[in-house]
Formats: C-alpha cells, structure tokens, sequence
C-alpha cells in the first residue's frame, strides 16, 4: 500500500514538473510558427502524412534555399491528433500561442471535424484557420468568417465543376438534358453536403439525377451497384472516402459499370484510393487542384534540396509526389505566399496572426507568379479577397492508367457565380444565429 | 489525527443525513470548491481551461451519470455516449425552436429527452441482465447515431449534419470566453455532483443498492424492482445528457453525431472502472486520469525526447504506457482509484500509527 502511495506522489511531481515545462522557453527572434494538427496514426494516416509531409517538406525547402521568408526562419511543431476532434482541439489550445516566442500563423487541421470545433476559436484568437479544399461552404464568405479559408476549392465548386466538365464531354452544357447520372455517396455529413447543389443543378440542366447512400464505412456496395445496372447511368459520380473507393471500383467492374465512366470527387482521388482496386481502376477519372506527379520546377527543387540532402519528412520515399503530397506541397506554397504578401505591407519579421489573415486575403497568384514559384501546372491561378476565401474554384481531371495518374483536361471552372447566392444566404444566417456584423468588404484595403 | 473523529457526536436526524458528517470533510470540499470557483479562474489560462479542465469537469458528469446507472444499480450499459448525443442535440433543438427559451432550461429539456430516451431503452432491462443487457444497450448507441445522421432535421438541415453552440447568454451576462464556459460547466457539475450524492442517500439509492447487490431479495423486501430499474436509466440519462450538451456547447462548440460513438461510451465506461464503481469522487478522479495522464504523457515525451521518435509512433506507444497503467492499477486495486483515497482517509484516522 505504501509503495502505491509513494507511486502516486510520483506521477503527481511529475504532473508539477511538467506544468513547469510550459513556462519557461527562451526568446526565439525572427522565426515564423506553424502550429500542425498532424495525424500519421489512426484511419487516415494515409492522407496525414501525406499532406504534412509534403508541407514539412517545402517549408523546409523554404528556409534551406532562402533562409525563410525575406529572412525570417520558418518552425513548426507537430501534435498528433489521429483525426479525433478532441485531440485537435487540445493541440490548438496548446499550439496556439507560439513556440519559444515564434508567432504561429496560420492552423491547418486537413480535418473537417477538427475544423469545424476551431473555427470561433480561431476568429477570437485572430489565427487564420486553412481548409484547403475542405470545409464549410459558407466560410468562402470572408465578410462573416474573417479568418477561415476554405482555399482554392469549396465542396459546392467541386461538384459544380464535375458537372461542367461530363457537360463539356456531352457537347455542352444544354446537352446535359436527358442524360443520367448517379451520384454514390459516403453515407455521412461529408458525403451529404453536396447533394442539394447536386439537385439544383439538376433542376438547372435538366439531367436525371439519383442519389444513392453507401453507409460507412462503404464495403458492402453490391444493392447499391445493381441499382446502377438497372438504370444505365451516363456516369457516376463518386463522392467516397477511404476504403469505401477501391470497393466502389472493384464492384462497378462485377457489374460491368465502364470505370472511365466514374469520376471521383477530391478525397477520392489519391494513388490510396486507386491502386488498391487494381486493374479495375483502370481508366478511373476523377478530379484534382493539383495534379500528381514530380514533373513541377518546385518538386524537383524539393527533391534536391530537402530529399536528397535526406531532410525530407516522408518515410516512404516512393510517396514523393502522390496527391496527397503535392497537396501538402500547395498549402505550403500558399502559407508560404500569405506570409511573403503581408510581409510586403507589415515589414519583414515574424508577423501575428491577424496580419497573416491580411496575407491570405490578398494572395494573388497569376501565372507569372506561379512560374517565379515553380509552381506553374500545379497550382491554380488564385486570386482571394476579402469577400472571397475560395479564390480559385477550378479543377483539373485526371486518369488512372493502371500504376499513376494523368491529367486529362486543363483548369475546369465551377459555375461560381450560381452558388455564390446559395453561400451567401448561409453565411448570412450564420452571421444572424451568431449576433455577427459581416465585414464591410469595399472598405477593406 | 487528521481525520480524527473524536467529538463529532451526532445529535439529530438531520445531522445524521448531511452529505459530509466530519467537519474535515465539510472543510476541505469547501476549501476545494473556493479553489476551483475564485482561485482558478485567475491563475488558469486559456489552454487549461479549454483543453484539460473543461473536457475534464464534463467527463467526470458523464461518469458520474453512468455511475448511478452501473455502479449503484448494477445495469451495464455501453450506450452512455448515445444519450450524451440525445441529450446535446435535444437542447440544440430546443434552443433553436423555442424563441427566447433560457439557456440553462434548453440544457435541462435537453437532459429530460435524454431521460425519457433512457428509460425506453431500459425497457430490455426488466428481462435481461447483465452481459446481454451491455449488448442489448449497444442497440441505443447504434439507432442514436443512425438517426441522427440520417435525419437532416435534428441538425436544423446543416448540410454537413453538425451544429454549433448558440451563443451562452444566461440572464445577460455572456459566458463564451474560456473562464466563462468553464466557470459555467463547473457550476452545473457540482450542481449535479450534489444531486446525485444526495439521490444516493436516499431511499432510491438505497433501493438502486439493494438490486444491484440482489434482485430477487430486494424484491422479496418490497422493492419495485423494475421501478427502481427504470428509474435508474432514467436519472442516468438524464445526467448524460447533460453532459452531452456541455460537451458540445461549452466544451467544443460544435459537435456532430459522430462525436458521440462507441468510442465515448468505452472512454466512459474507463472512467468509472479506473475511478471506481459506486463511488462520487471516483468519476472525478477516473476523469483526471483519462484526461490528464495522455496529455501529461505527450507533454513529458515532447520534452525529453522531442524529434528523436516519430510523432506517430509516439502516440501509439503513449497508448502502451496507458493501457499498461490501467490493468496495473485494476491489478493493484479492483476497486478503482477512488479506493486509493478511502484507504488514505483511514490511514491518516490513525496515524501516527500503523494502518
């Protein structure tokens, strides 16, 4: 019993000690913080260590070839989360403030859930929170969500800009009449979040749309691809997640369902989706705001510098380049951009949050720039401001050719200017729920 | 000499029902609440109070409502966490549908649904027990989920089927900045550590006491026992959904179903094991555990070892060392840590002498 006791007063000394831990850490001058969220355990860790390798990577690019951002160093520190929004909560509470008096600048979860428990943290703490490609539609509204930035691409845009290219495909939007299409979907609140625009668009073009529910975690898909066989889609629509795609493409092809005829949506579209199905996935297209591949001036770069020189953060070197890196690869280049831009205007030192937001909101990628990145072909033109978080809203389209993907059509544009209405109706209730005054976005500079 | 006794006489009936009969007990609980009510609301920052303490208070509630459930009436139930979700999107609707309808009176409509959910799904109890009884609760876990997924009207249509906390206005007075929320969690959870303290004292608990220990003479002494049984599932629910509202609107936020899996209700079910079952302070010292001792853990690894291990690889073996101090602690103590506490209490009655 005594022993036990004494064992208790132990782990209550070192609970004191490492309170202790908090406080206490030298001055880090000239150095910018990214705060990272990151998972490499758990269900994604395919897709966590993936993106955070790919943005570890470049911000180490970034101070190895230019010594930080005009001068400034930049530093980061990793929680692991395993994509539980409890634990993303508690690592941004703890990451928050900065690292030895570094300031963070920007959250990046890569987690919807995680995202959306941050989202009123990070508008009090005026630190900007990063859903690139994910996230809440609405947060697009700059004016109700300063600091959120659904970047490049938001899920409304994503399936605006499916429908536009199977229209180009058909010959024009007004050929879309008639024609069917199935969208199989992730049965939770990620998969659904389209299906009203889905309809709408519908409504729009007159195409015949079903919506069919794959419940999680998506293994059993056998009703669901008969269905499919009976009504003879033109194409099906592939909004999944994780396991739930390789068997989508594996049962399509039991059922004869031609896979040239699915597109995937954009967290269906990684090599882990694909290669597991095999040479059922043959042909499979799907979408991409970034295309795979090391063929891109900053990969090679990235390549030379970081990864040769055995600094790179992947385990696997043969990810080098898969989407999930290349996306880790694009958000760095964008923070890296943000912080670039607000420098020019604040002055080249660490800068706080609020100026980092400044940053963001006015991100201007054109392709001049892109090719002074190295980054032309990779990223998108992007333009935000401060009514617009999105910026860019196009993507490109991609074929599985057995072993790799290959981009099939240039930057394909979501009908932006119909869902911006819808956006701005949501932001706007939020705003009332909220007791929130929207920015007035003509007086900003 | 501490905990010495001697002098304490009871004189009358209502003495004699005091939840804290030695005056040392009266003290330090006093002591501890003047603590956590004006001392650390001044020294916490924002990080204790949004990642450790809030977290911490609303999983001891959770405990404690499984507790009453499980380790005073002896039902098993793995559905805790579907309750929690009845009880959080419950006051969500009602906040939103009602206009003007108090915060505090959401939170208690929110408690009431989660209540009267319970009690159906104790139904199954008045005819199995035990291990089938765990599994037949599993079915609450399931269907809470299912339905909340599936229909767009408890998350008011949200496209993506989370909810967001409306604003913690309560009598004008805003509680959204961090000390706020816990200051507000806090008081609900002593509020409610009281109730279900004094519950247990009381005629109910005892009868919760006596099916627990034995149905067939609790009803051989006149005990209703599918009365008691209910009740139990209903008061426990009640307490989890209060905690599953707080843990959305004061804790995260937001929250989607998902937030409320199986994955919850074992964490629960950890709680009440490792704190000790049929035990108030169990919850709270179970809770500390599971919330502290990770972070306590990654804190420490940052420190000593930082970059020299993956950060993933990290955290698995963190979940070693976890697993590893929980069957030792079982091992050591059946009872739970709040064992630990009674056995400290008894040792310090005598000391300086040997226990």
């Amino acid at each position: 019993m005594k022993r036990n006791l004494g064992k208790i007063a132990k782990i209550l000394i070192s609970i004191g000690l490492s309170a202790t831990f908090f406080a206490g850490n030298a001055y880090a001058e000239n150095e910018q913080y990214f705060p990272l969220q990151s998972y490499r355990i758990g269900p994604y860790a395919a897709g966590g260590s993936g993106f955070f390798g790919g943005f570890i990577d470049y911000l180490q690019y970034i101070n190895t070839k230019e010594g930080g951002v005009n001068g400034v160093k930049l530093t980061w520190s990793e929680c692991e989360t395993e994509y539980v929004v409890e634990k993303g909560v508690e690592c941004y509470e703890r990451l928050k403030k900065g690292l030895n008096g570094a300031p963070a600048a920007a959250t990046n979860p890569l987690s919807v859930g995680i995202a959306y428990a941050t989202l009123e943290r990070s508008t009090a703490d005026k630190l900007p929170l990063i859903t690139i490609n994910h996230g809440r539609t609405d947060s697009t509204d700059g004016s109700v969500f300063p600091y959120v930035f659904p970047l490049q691409l938001n899920p409304y845009s994503e399936v605006s800009a499916i429908i536009n290219y199977i229209g180009t495909k058909s010959g024009g939007l007004d050929k879309l009449k008639g024609k069917k299409i199935v969208t199989l979907y992730h049965g939770s609140p990620y998969g659904k979040e389209t299906n009203p625009i889905l309809e709408l668009l519908a409504k729009k073009y007159g195409f015949q749309l079903t919506l069919l529910e794959v419940p999680h975690p998506g293994n059993e898909q056998q009703s669901q691809w008969l269905t499919i066989r009976r009504d003879k889609p033109d194409w099906v629509i592939l909004r999944g997640w994780g396991v739930m795609n390789p068997v989508a493409l594996k049962t399509a092809q039991k059922t004869g369902f031609p896979a040239d005829h699915i597109i995937g949506n954009i967290w269906s579209n990684s090599e882990d989706d694909a290669a597991p199905a095999g040479a059922a996935a043959k042909g499979y297209i799907s979408i991409t705001t970034h295309p795979s591949g090391t063929n891109f001036q900053v990969l090679q770069d990235i390549d030379k510098v970081v990864v040769k020189a055995g600094k790179g953060n992947l385990q696997d070197p043969k990810r080098f380049g898969t989407v999930y890196y290349n996306l880790g690869v694009e958000n760095g280049i964008l923070n890296v951009e943000a912080i670039r831009v607000a420098q020019a205007k604040f002055g080249k030192r660490p800068l706080t949050g609020e100026e980092v937001r400044w940053g963001f909101e006015h991100i201007k990628l054109d392709d001049a720039r892109l090719k002074q990145l190295g980054a032309y072909g990779l990223v998108q033109p992007l333009k935000l401001s401060c009514a617009d978080h999105e910026g860019g809203g196009s993507v490109r389209f991609q074929q599985w050719d057995g072993s790799k993907w290959k981009v099939i059509s240039d930057w394909v544009q979501a009908d932006r200017k119909l869902l911006r209405p819808i956006i701005e109706q949501s932001s706007h209730e939020y705003a009332k729920e909220k007791g929130i005054t929207p920015r007035d976005c003509s007086k900003e500079s | 000499m501490i905990y010495r006794e001697s002098g304490q006489f009871i004189t009358s009936y209502r003495a004699d029902n005091r939840l804290f009969k030695l005056h040392q007990d009266r003290f330090s609980f006093y002591a501890l609440l003047a603590f956590a009510f004006i001392v650390v609301p001044f020294i916490g920052n924002d990080y204790w109070f949004s990642a450790v303490l809030i977290p911490f208070l609303v999983l001891s509630l959770a405990g404690l409502g499984l507790n009453l459930l499980t380790g005073y009436a002896g039902q098993l139930s793995l559905g805790s966490a579907a309750f929690m979700a009845v009880g959080a999107f419950a006051a969500y609707n009602f906040h939103l549908r009602i206009e003007g309808l108090p915060f505090l009176v959401s939170f208690f409509f929110g408690g009431i649904t989660a209540a009267a959910v319970g009690v159906i799904f104790g139904l199954p109890s008045l005819r199995i027990k035990g291990f089938y009884l765990l599994v037949s609760t599993l079915a609450a876990q399931f269907f809470v989920q299912w339905a909340l997924t599936n229909f767009a009207w408890f998350s008011h249509n949200s496209s993506s089927g989370v909810i967001t906390a409306p604003p913690l206005i309560i009598l004008g007075h805003d509680f959204s900045n961090p000390v706020g929320r816990y200051l507000l969690t806090l008081t609900i959870v002593v509020a409610l550590g009281l109730i279900a303290r004094s519950i247990v004292k009381s005629e109910i608990g005892r009868q919760w006491m006596a099916v627990r220990d034995m149905d067939t003479a609790a009803s051989v002494i006149g005990i209703s026992v599918s009365k008691a049984k209910l009740l139990a599932f209903g008061i426990s629910s009640f307490f989890l959904g209060i905690a599953g509202s707080l843990w959305a609107f004061t804790y995260l936020g937001t929250v989607e179903p998902h937030g409320f899996d199986l994955t919850r209700s074992f964490q629960i079910l950890f709680i009440i094991i490792i704190g000790g079952m049929g035990s108030i302070s169990g919850n709270f010292i179970g809770a500390a555990f599971i919330v502290l001792l990770p972070i306590l853990l990654s804190v420490i690894s940052n420190h000593l070892l930082s970059g020299a291990i993956d950060a993933g690889q990290l955290e698995n073996f963190q979940k070693i060392i976890f697993g590893a101090l929980i069957i030792f602690f079982l091992i050591k103590e059946p009872n739970g840590l709040a064992k630990y506490w009674q056995t400290f209490r008894q040792r310090a009655r005598v000391w300086p002498l040997r226990f």
